[in-house]
């Protein structure tokens, strides 16, 4: 095998370097003594254990869970069926219109679809009285409502790949068209469901922004109350809790790459 | 009713006129806005016949497949297999089955599920299911690879598991796309004819599209030659390719050599043609219906061309003029000879002896003659 050049070993280094140290720095400084984040004391994992006994951010690692599932859901839902809308049915008035403006908000600022959210929310509730002020439903349809562009964009571009003749054949050997849906088409796609739902869950984990225009009193998630501790300065609690929620991420990670690499042929 | 003779047994019911037809479609048409896929198309297919739909590609062919499996709705016309109306029969209820061109192999299941997906959805119970996928792998020796996945099999592997699968079900008529478009020459030789045995084994009738003439005549009974959505003939391969009824025809089947012509004596048992770019008169041995000075094309297969240096004897049935290229194939060598129009005329000669003293050799100025009930006489 070829060397590598001396230029493709140090720029990887670097790279790796710029995004890993933050990272490890995190971690170490979870294990630290000492109550200042940047002076090292010697080893000790009091925050974690202060970290389990602290009700409040249980509570808000809790609602964010149960948040990024049922949104995580809801939107593989509806995202998938707006994907299959988009990519089987035959062209109609307004098909490619439809089809940008699933994805708009992608590209849409965070502040923008929380405001405009939070408006409809107080709308509808001046209106018909639902949602009855704000709280975790309001940030399970935030969330829906931008993770569904995310996996609407996945599972088309799956499913723009199948080849149309494997329902066609299940049709023709005599399977009726819901029954192809489950048969064929839905584990064909399956990949793309599978990555379309981690990645809405991930999105609604991490969102900031959204959640603080659409939440209400007892509903604060796992980000909003790190960010308002941090404000009154960084705590090494938070750091332990940081280092818990990269160790899950990164066992996910692991799980997800083994399930989804392709079977070897034999 | 007494039982119809097996076409497997050189039966030829499109001749019988008493002989009901299998598969009758009338008027035909298929539009997409525009455009005419299918145009107009009548045709009678018979009980355990080896249809082949052959044309280029666009020619409709696979519209026409498609409508028969009811993956297309007609915009005219009306399709009957085995009497029975298929107008408002969905595509999952009808009884024909079809071999696509991709394949098209369930890739999340095995080869043995594949196969038995057709009867899961009859109701048919395991058991009976195992036996029947097990005799059909059998069938396509493919008994060793039932737990493989589609993605593990080689291309000719997954061909036949597509052939078992849409055969399981023992339609009445089996479709098949392309059937060996995606394998090698050499393969694709051995399969045409492992398919011909399966279809007489099993006595279903097959209707396959193709754009492979050679693949059309080793298979079929009959042939149907498709052009921009309509069907121009309809015959058995010799018939085809030895008495085409057009140019088309006889241009797109086997390779030829076309005369223009016009008639300079026409009587009951022989015509004459005189053409121009030819430089020649050709005397054709029976008679044509046609009127003097009617401008008529004259077709002739390379095969059946001779060339001497001789000057042949008689007035008429030969052109002049000078090898300008020679392609050694094995078999046989053609031979393009340029006239002094500057048409060119093939001619194939098979290499029957190992060394030729007497070759032809570039620039050599020869003679090409045939005889005269050799060519067929074309008015369109």
């Amino acid at each position: 095998m070829k060397k590598n050049s001396w230029f493709v070993t140090i720029a990887t280094t670097l790279g790796f370097a710029f995004l890993y140290i933050p990272i490890i720095s995190l971690i170490i400084f979870s294990f630290n003594k000492s109550k200042l984040v940047t002076v090292w004391a010697g080893f000790s994992t009091k925050w974690y254990a202060k970290l389990l006994n602290d009700p409040q951010i249980l509570g808000a690692a809790w609602i964010s869970l149960k948040i990024a599932f049922l949104s995580a859901s809801l939107a593989l839902i509806l995202g998938t069926l707006g994907a299959l809308v988009l990519v089987r049915f035959r062209r109609f008035h307004g098909k490619s219109l439809l089809s940008g403006m699933i994805t708009a908000p992608l590209v849409m600022p965070d502040v923008i679809i929380g405001l405009s959210l939070l408006l409809l929310f107080v709308g509808m509730e001046a209106m018909f009285g639902w949602p009855a002020g704000r709280g975790l439903t309001t940030i399970v349809i935030a969330h829906t409502t931008f993770c569904m562009a995310y996996v609407a964009v996945v599972v088309q571009s799956r499913l723009v790949d199948m080849d149309e003749s494997l329902e066609e054949a299940a049709l023709d050997l005599g399977a009726k068209p819901t029954r192809v849906f489950f048969d064929i088409t839905l584990p064909v796609i399956a990949p793309a469901l599978v990555s379309g739902w981690l990645l809405s869950f991930t999105l609604s984990l991490d969102d900031l922004v959204i959640a603080s225009f659409v939440s209400g009193p007892g509903a604060s998630t796992l980000p909003m109350v790190i960010f308002s501790k941090v404000r009154l300065g960084v705590s090494p609690d938070i750091n332990a809790l940081a280092t818990i929620i990269i160790v899950v991420v990164a066992i996910g990670v692991v799980i997800a790459s083994t399930q989804m690499k392709p079977k070897k042929v034999s | 009713m007494d039982t119809p003779q097996k076409i497997a047994n050189g039966a030829k019911p499109w001749i019988e006129q008493a002989e009901t037809p299998f598969i009758r479609i009338s008027n035909l048409t298929k539009k997409f806005g525009e455009f005419t896929a299918v145009d107009n198309i009548t045709l009678d297919i018979y009980r355990e016949e080896l249809f082949c739909l052959l044309g280029g590609s666009g020619c409709g062919k696979s519209t026409l497949l498609r409508m028969l499996a009811g993956f297309e709705n007609p915009t005219s016309g009306r399709v009957e297999i085995d009497g029975q109306d298929m107008a408002n029969v969905p595509a999952y209820a009808r009884p024909t089955n079809m071999m696509f061109q991709s394949y098209a192999l369930f890739p999340h299941m095995t080869v043995e599920k594949n196969v038995a997906y057709g009867l899961m959805r009859d109701g048919v119970s395991k058991s009976d299911a195992a036996d029947q996928v097990a005799d059909m792998l059998n069938l396509v020796q493919l008994s060793e690879f039932a737990k493989r996945k589609p993605e593990q099999l080689s291309g000719g592997q997954r061909q036949r598991v597509a052939l078992a699968r849409s055969l399981i079900k023992k339609p009445k008529l089996l479709l098949l796309d392309e059937p060996l478009g995606a394998l090698d020459k050499k393969l694709r030789e051995e399969t045409q004819f492992e398919l011909i045995n399966i279809q007489e084994s099993l006595g279903v009738t097959f209707i396959v599209v193709t754009h492979d003439q050679e693949e059309a005549m080793t298979l079929s009974t009959r042939i149907g030659v498709m052009d921009q959505g309509e069907i121009v003939q309809v015959g058995e391969p010799h018939e085809v390719y030895e008495f085409p009824q057009t140019r088309f025809v006889a241009d797109f089947i086997g390779s030829v050599n076309i005369f223009e012509g016009r008639v300079s004596a026409d009587a009951t048992d022989y015509v004459r043609i005189h053409s121009q770019e030819g430089d020649c008169d050709i005397h054709v041995s029976h008679g044509v219906s046609c009127t003097e000075n009617q401008k008529l094309w004259f077709a002739i297969r390379p095969e059946k061309l001779t060339i001497s240096r001789e000057k042949p004897r008689g007035k008429f049935n030969f052109v002049k003029g000078v090898i300008d290229e020679i392609a050694y194939q094995g078999n046989l060598s053609v031979y393009r000879i340029k006239l002094a129009s500057g048409k060119i005329v093939r001619v194939t000669k098979s290499n029957r002896a190992r060394h030729d003293g007497d070759a032809f050799s570039w620039d050599d100025n020869v003679y090409v003659s045939w005889d005269e009930a050799a060519g067929v006489v074309l008015a369109q």
